[in-house]
Order: C-alpha cells, then structure tokens, then sequence
C-alpha cells in the first residue's frame, strides 16, 4: 500500500511529461482541414489572361476537369514561401504532362502575377484569378501555399499547406493515379 | 502625430516611433477594405458579436475582431456581407465552421470528441473531493 502510494505519483507525473513532450513536436499553426473528402467547392472564375484584357468572361468552374485528377494550387507573387515550392511545381510540371496543375493567384494583381511567372517559369496548365480572396475562403485557405489534389470525381483527397515538399508526387499523387 | 498607417490598427496597442508609450489607435477600417455597407445599430451589434466568436486563423490567440490580419479582414467583410444578406447568426458561423472547421469558433459545441474536456474537470473536482472527504474521515476516527 505504502508502495503505491510513494511511487504512483511519480508515475503519474512522467506519463503527463511523456505526453507533454509529444505535444511539443505537435504544430499549432496547422489545421486540419474539414474539407478533405468532400466535394472541391465550386467556383467561377477568369483565367490570368481575360483578368489582365479585362475580359467580362469568368466561366471556369472546376468541371473543366471532370473526370480528371488535378492540383489546385494557391499561390501569389506576394508570397515568400512560393518561391520554395516553385521549382517543385515546375519538376511536377515538367514529368506529368497528364496531371493538370491549375494555379489560384490569390489576392494578387494579375498584372505582378503574370510577371512573377514570366520570371520564374509558369508550371500551371492555367492560371485562375481570385482578386478578393473570396475562393480561397470557399476552401478553407488560411496561409498561401496551399496544394490540393481533387479526384476524377471532383472530391478534394489531399491538401498541403506550406509549401509542398520534394517527395509530394510519389507520396500524394502516385497513391490516387494508381488506385 | 498618428501617421496614416496608423488608422490600420483596429482598436490595437501600438508604439509609434514619436513617443515610447502604448497610444489606443482609433477604431478606423483601412479605407482599401472598407466595403461593409451601413448598417443598423443591431447589425452592427451582432457583427462585433459574431466576429469575436470566431478565431483568426492565421493569428490563433485573437478573434478576427482584434485582428487586422489579411484573412481577418476578409472574414469580418464575410460576416458584413452575409448580415446584410439576411442571414441568420447560426448560419454564418456554420458557414465559418464549414469551411475552417470547429477551430474557428471560440464557442465549440460539445461533441463526442471534445467530451473529456467539457467533462473531465468535473470529474477532477469530483474525485478530489471523494479523496479529501475520505483522507479527513480516517483521521478524524484515530
């Protein structure tokens, strides 16, 4: 009796430690999305070329690519950690010509936009413009970068946040393309 | 002595450079976002309600009401937009949580998966006190 009663203390106290210790390598900054396996919401926007000729079209919606896996990726010339994932998207870009990479210029002149491109290579099969944000909200962004993978059907499967990391075809893409 | 940036902080602490204390900003919205329309004293109460219940996301510890960041902004602007639609408070804050999850409000509901911390305080005080109750029964019988 007295045994437990010196030592359960301390066991107790080192399981919290041990779980405190875990919470530390834990990222608050990360939040889960809650719209994984749920339907891509819709949109309806101009691509960087009708934005910049100030065309009145603003047709595309995400059935462009029914029946097709793709990558909504959401970036801007603004964003400092773009530039770290970018050469990434580029390789991507290069090796799968049967993936389409849309890009989402969030919050972004079109005009930088497409300079910011011109400089530094135009990984996307076409450049779609949010001006106010207001997609990015329909989709949960919270911080740019942000990459998600929609499925034939149109359901999101996968999104990264930050910028996408060396290995995000063979262990994000190659899964769903195989399936 | 407020120079024009300065209008930004919305209700902030902020140190100018002219002077070491904390001044309180004036209550302006940066003109560039200023796009909520009028509004009737009750709208304009329940939009200081609505967005001190929802978190900034990119700033965790505030709601988007103390918060200037970009997404705050455009999140207050939603909740502008979407009372002068008519909707109700439930509706925008599911339309928050639909999007940015349970997270985003200050105010989480009681669930399944949150149900040990809504409980277990409880049962803390609870078995606190049955351990109190018995260690001063057995020494008060000696």
């Amino acid at each position: 009796m007295s045994l437990i009663r010196v030592w359960l203390p301390l066991v107790i106290l080192l399981s919290i430690a041990v779980i405190f210790v875990f919470g530390l390598k834990n990222d608050p900054s990360y939040i889960p999305s809650v719209r994984i396996d749920k339907k891509a919401p819709s949109f309806s926007l101009q691509t960087l070329e009708q934005a910049i000729n100030k065309s009145d079209d603003s047709k595309i919606s995400p059935k462009n690519w029914e029946g097709k896996i793709w990558i909504l990726n959401v970036f801007a010339s603004w964003c400092v950690a773009c530039n770290i994932e970018h050469p990434i998207l580029m390789k991507l870009a290069n090796e799968n010509s049967n993936i389409k990479i849309i890009g989402l210029a969030y919050k972004d002149n079109p005009d930088k936009t497409k300079e910011w491109l011109r400089k530094n290579g135009n990984p996307y099969d076409m450049v779609l413009v949010d001006l106010n944000g207001n997609v990015g909200i329909d989709y949960g962004v919270y911080g740019v970068p942000e990459t998600f993978i929609i499925d034939s059907v149109g359901m999101i499967r996968y999104k990264n946040v930050g910028p996408i990391q060396p290995t995000f075809y063979e262990d994000h893409l190659l899964p769903f393309i195989n399936n | 002595m407020h120079k024009k940036e300065d209008s930004f902080s919305l209700g902030l602490f902020y140190k100018t450079k002219e002077s070491n204390f904390l001044e309180y900003a004036q209550a302006t919205l940066p003109v560039e976002n200023n796009t909520k329309p009028s509004m009737s004293i009750l709208d304009e109460e329940r939009f200081h309600k609505l967005t001190s219940e929802l978190r900034c996301l990119v700033c965790q510890n505030q709601t988007i009401a103390d918060s200037n960041a970009g997404l705050a902004v455009d999140l207050k602007n939603q909740v502008a937009e979407q009372i002068g639609e008519g909707k109700t408070n439930d509706e925008i804050l599911s339309y928050m949580e639909e999007r940015y999850g349970e997270f985003v409000l200050y105010n989480p509901q009681m669930s399944v998966e949150n149900l040990g911390l809504w409980v277990g305080p409880f049962l803390v005080v609870i078995a606190a006190i049955f351990i109190a109750v018995n260690t001063i029964n057995k020494h008060s019988k000696k």
